[in-house]
């Protein structure tokens, strides 16, 4: 019953920052109202049992991200300074073709998907977590955890190359 | 023993429909506007979308699996990595158009490209 009104109050919170957040004229504004659907998206996470998750999307999402963005922001824009609206046949047809889209895909969906409710209770311990994240066995994600942190190196020395200030 | 009643009844459909509004929200504002930052926005919210999408379809339908877990960890990672870049890249054309609208991106090109003789 709680978790249901939960549910309910998250998806309603995401459904309109997220329209809001693509909708705004301010862009610190519309930052915030990302930053809104992260965390809500965390709590979804939570609803689900994927603590781990939950934590990485606080800690990545909504702080790593976001500070990037505000940072990013401030620094390419006038405080208060209003964005001018887009021509209105480009966001009347972006509109028309995401309704169309979201139309097809909840058709397919609620067709499709008979209501599943077995979502189990089995918590993923951390133990388990880690020897997933560190074996090298069938399913298990050494591979990836090296190439995903040679991909941040290179990414933080190829933003700093892009970034930085030329003579 | 209540919990094991009540606790369990949103269904699968709920977290999908949740991130449908949240990816088409984002291809709105990823064909419509025309700041670089508010399109960087758009695709996050793309990207966060498709990790609730693993999430729910992993717990629901392959408890006993991890697979959607760790996509989903891996996609954050790689998230972060692609901010990172295109925030240095929009920063840069910052410095040098002193504006970041995707229009004034055409003073980029070069002056006789194969772009200025296609008339679209």
């Amino acid at each position: 019953m709680f978790e249901q009104v939960i549910f309910y109050t998250l998806a309603a919170v995401i459904a309109l920052f997220s329209i809001l957040a693509v909708n705004s004229t301010k862009l610190i504004r519309s930052a915030v109202y990302l930053l809104f659907v992260l965390l809500s998206t965390a709590g979804l996470y939570l609803l689900l049992g994927y603590y781990y998750l939950f934590a990485v999307q606080i800690a990545v999402y909504a702080g790593g991200i976001m500070v990037l963005f505000i940072f990013a922001i401030f620094l390419t824009h006038k405080p208060n300074e209003k964005i001018k609206p887009e021509p209105i046949k480009q966001r009347l047809a972006a509109m028309v073709l995401s309704l169309a889209g979201i139309t097809f895909c909840a058709a397919v969906i609620l067709q499709n998907i008979t209501r599943v409710i077995s979502l189990s209770t089995k918590e993923i311990s951390t133990k388990e977590l880690g020897i997933t994240l560190m074996g090298t066995e069938k399913f298990q994600y050494l591979l990836p955890f090296e190439a995903v942190s040679i991909l941040l190196l290179a990414c933080i020395v190829g933003a700093i190359m892009i970034a930085r200030k030329r003579n | 023993m209540l919990n094991q009643f009540f606790g369990n009844i949103i269904p699968l459909e709920g977290y999908i429909v949740v991130g449908l509004i949240m990816f088409f929200a984002g291809i709105y504002g990823f064909i419509s506007r025309k700041s670089l930052m508010m399109i960087l926005i758009s695709v996050e919210l793309i990207l966060n979308a498709a990790d609730l999408n693993f999430a729910a379809f992993n717990r629901y339908l392959f408890p006993e699996h991890s697979e959607g877990l760790f996509f989903a960890l891996f996609t954050i990672v790689i998230a972060a990595c692609e901010t990172a870049v295109a925030i240095a890249i929009i920063i840069n054309i910052y410095r040098n158009l002193n504006n970041i609208d995707v229009d004034a991106l055409e003073a980029m090109q070069e002056p006789e490209s194969d772009f200025e003789k296609i008339k679209f």
